[in-house]
């Protein structure tokens, strides 16, 4: 038992010591041209960000981001591999070299960014931690959920939140957490918890396809934090990095410009030297990345603008119907904001 | 002459132990570099690395615990509060299962028909189901079929039965219904008792298999023998079989102790806040996947050598005894 422990636990110290030296060797965009795809880290299955059909179709904002790298960086969306992981396996298989990117509705923090050994990108959603109750119970305002037992997915920023919140109130409350996402939802909706917290968006997610009926429950006003989600990449890749960080951009200022996944061919002819710039007519923008020059335009041809992905997942055209809110273009009141792409 | 090298040769017993002095060294020197690899790798990638982070605050909350446990508290109290969460569900399963498996071993071996098909019936059933599928079987059972805590059972006056849990009086005072449940009181979550359930009857099928073996090991000649002296069946099985039986029953029940404890782990499945739970809950907090995991290895094995070493001391005595 004794040496069959240590030799268990030397085993598990060379995998974890040498998986990342495995990994680690050649550049990604080099290995990702290697291989023809990308390997996108999503999560496993959260309507509107990355969410699968019965077909095993990947849609939503999320997978939506892989598709746009893939596009922009192999000439095709469809050359997107695609790893479910739990909030738990999300980091390490970012940094073992398993998923090229995750794009996996992760919230943006100063730990997760200095010592994870990731980098965040850019931001594609805005959100905030919310809370949803059954209709008929008796809070109507977070705050009357003191003490109240709280059902959360381990792994999250939200189990820290939930504490923060609760203490800058004097109160307490009891989390009851669970690994898999689909027990903690499951056991909210069996009745075990007062109320389920996550991110608003999920929560809107989780209500209209995972709830038995979802008339029975209510969002909470109420929003305690901040979660700016988005796609990060593994650190010691500079190139790579910047390849992620400006293909966000990229759909953000077409948005801004008026290109969409429609008018973008037609638009290459545009006087205007920002659309020529960003679709390939004009300045090369891609040669900086290392790509060609119409990586933009390969992108927002086969998943749109952001606001045409928003749309598309989130909101007016899909069953969540989210409003823009934050997420609308900083011309518009919103925070959605690229710098200039030249 | 003497000649030290030859005498070396001649020494089967120091020959062995330099041999193994030598395996020993090249072990640590492995396990040494395998550390050193990690930490190096780990830093050259930009993941923080070291034990110091057990002397920060948590931040986060934990749903029940036996120590009082703040988040304003250091990781290292909440790795403490896991373990204990850990110790109280595994003792607390491994009793009742023992009770349990008791009684289902001696049942396997009655005359009466019923009884025995029954208990044998049991026992094919639990041993032969996978142990998570029972731990979310029970759990989806109380969280489901129990009502709210509003409406909470009270079978007994003082004791609540709701999908809260269970709450009972302790320490003098007597749980009543308050704003969010139950409040005062003794409680236990819903959580605590699937997974008490869960791994006790699990675990008391194959105490059963072994008390049956046990039993069934025992000469007929000793069962007539206590039947002659005028013993019944009963006195027979406590005064003449059992303590003959127990020594053959510790050894594997040892094991059954050990899977236990270690099968408790799969409380992170119904939610309970158990040592694996509160190191995941870390690891993705802090990003320290190496150190949590070695954590979690080290209480795990220690933990088992423990138990060991515990009832091996037991079976010592008895061995002792019986001669």
């Amino acid at each position: 038992m004794n040496i069959a422990g240590w030799k268990c636990c030397s085993a598990l110290i060379a995998v974890l010591a040498l998986t990342p030296l495995a990994a680690h060797a050649g550049k990604t965009l080099d290995l990702v041209r290697q291989q023809g795809r990308v390997a996108c880290g999503v999560s496993t299955g959260l309507a509107g960000f990355s969410g699968v059909d019965s077909k095993g179709n990947w849609s939503g904002l999320d997978t939506d981001i892989c598709r746009g790298i893939a596009a922009a960086v192999l000439g095709d969306p469809g050359k997107v591999k695609w790893l479910p992981l739990n909030s738990q396996q999300r980091f390490t298989a970012l940094q073992a070299g398993e998923v090229d990117v995750l794009s996996r509705n992760t919230t943006w923090t100063l730990t997760r960014d200095a010592s994870m050994g990731l980098h965040f990108t850019a931001i594609t959603y805005y959100d905030g931690q919310g809370f949803m109750v059954p209709k008929q119970s008796k809070a109507s305002s977070v705050k009357q959920l003191r003490n109240a037992e709280i059902c959360v997915q381990s792994g999250t920023t939200t189990e820290k939140n939930l504490n923060d919140y609760f203490r800058a109130q004097g109160a307490k409350v009891r989390p009851v957490v669970f690994e898999s996402f689909e027990a903690s939802l499951k056991a909210f909706f069996s009745g075990r918890c007062q109320a389920y917290t996550t991110d608003v968006s999920s929560l809107v997610s989780i209500r209209d396809k995972e709830a038995p009926k979802p008339g029975d429950y209510v969002i909470l006003p109420e929003v305690i934090s901040k979660e700016p989600l988005g796609p990060a990449v593994r650190r010691g890749d500079d190139e790579w990095f910047a390849i992620v960080k400006w293909l966000v951009f990229a759909l953000i200022e077409a948005e801004e410009l008026g290109i969409t996944q429609a008018n973008a061919d037609s638009l290459r002819s545009s006087p205007n030297p920002a659309v020529q710039r960003l679709l390939g007519s004009g300045d090369d923008s891609g040669r900086l990345l290392g790509l060609d020059r119409e990586w933009a335009l390969r992108a927002i041809k086969a998943v749109g603008n952001y606001g045409e992905i928003f749309e598309r997942n989130l909101g007016s055209g899909s069953s969540l119907k989210l409003p823009r809110g934050s997420n609308a273009l900083w011309t518009k009141g919103g925070l959605m904001y690229a710098p200039p792409v030249r | 002459m003497r000649r030290p090298f030859a005498e070396f040769r001649r020494h089967a017993s120091s020959r062995a132990f330099c041999y193994q002095l030598l395996v020993a060294g090249l072990a640590l020197a492995l396990v040494w570099l395998l550390v050193e690899q990690t930490g190096a790798e780990l830093r050259t990638r930009g993941i923080r690395s070291g034990f110091a982070f057990l002397f920060e605050p948590a931040g986060f909350s934990i749903g029940e615990s036996v120590l009082d446990f703040d988040a304003a508290q250091p990781y290292w109290r909440a790795f403490l509060v896991g373990v204990l969460n850990t110790l109280r569900v595994a003792l607390a399963a491994i009793v009742l299962a023992t009770v349990l498996g008791l009684c289902l071993g001696a049942c396997s071996l009655t005359r009466n028909v019923l009884l025995r098909g029954l208990c044998r019936a049991y026992v094919e059933v639990f041993r032969n189901i996978p142990l998570l599928l029972q731990l979310l079987t029970w759990y989806f059972l109380l969280a489901e079929k129990l009502p709210s805590a509003d409406a909470a059972l009270n079978p007994l006056p003082g004791v609540f039965l709701s999908k809260s849990g269970l709450a009972f009086p302790w320490g003098g005072e007597v749980p009543a219904a308050g704003d969010f449940g139950i409040a005062g009181g003794g409680a236990v979550t819903p959580e605590f008792l699937a997974l008490l359930l869960g791994l006790s009857g699990y675990g008391a099928a194959y105490l059963a298999e072994i008390v049956r073996a046990g039993i069934l090991s025992v000469p007929r000649g000793q069962v007539d023998a206590a039947a002659a002296l005028g013993m019944t069946p009963l006195q027979g099985l406590r005064a003449v079989v059992l303590p003959q039986a127990l020594r053959l029953m510790i050894p594997p029940a040892t094991n059954q102790f050990l899977n236990l404890t270690k099968n408790s782990s799969l409380a992170v499945a119904v939610g309970y806040p158990d040592l694996v739970s509160i190191a995941n809950t870390s690891l993705n907090q802090t990003g320290q996947a190496a150190e949590c995991i070695s954590i979690l290895m080290a209480v795990y094995l220690g933990l088992s050598l423990l138990t060991a070493a515990a009832t091996g001391w037991y079976n010592r005595r008895q061995l002792r005894r019986g001669h």
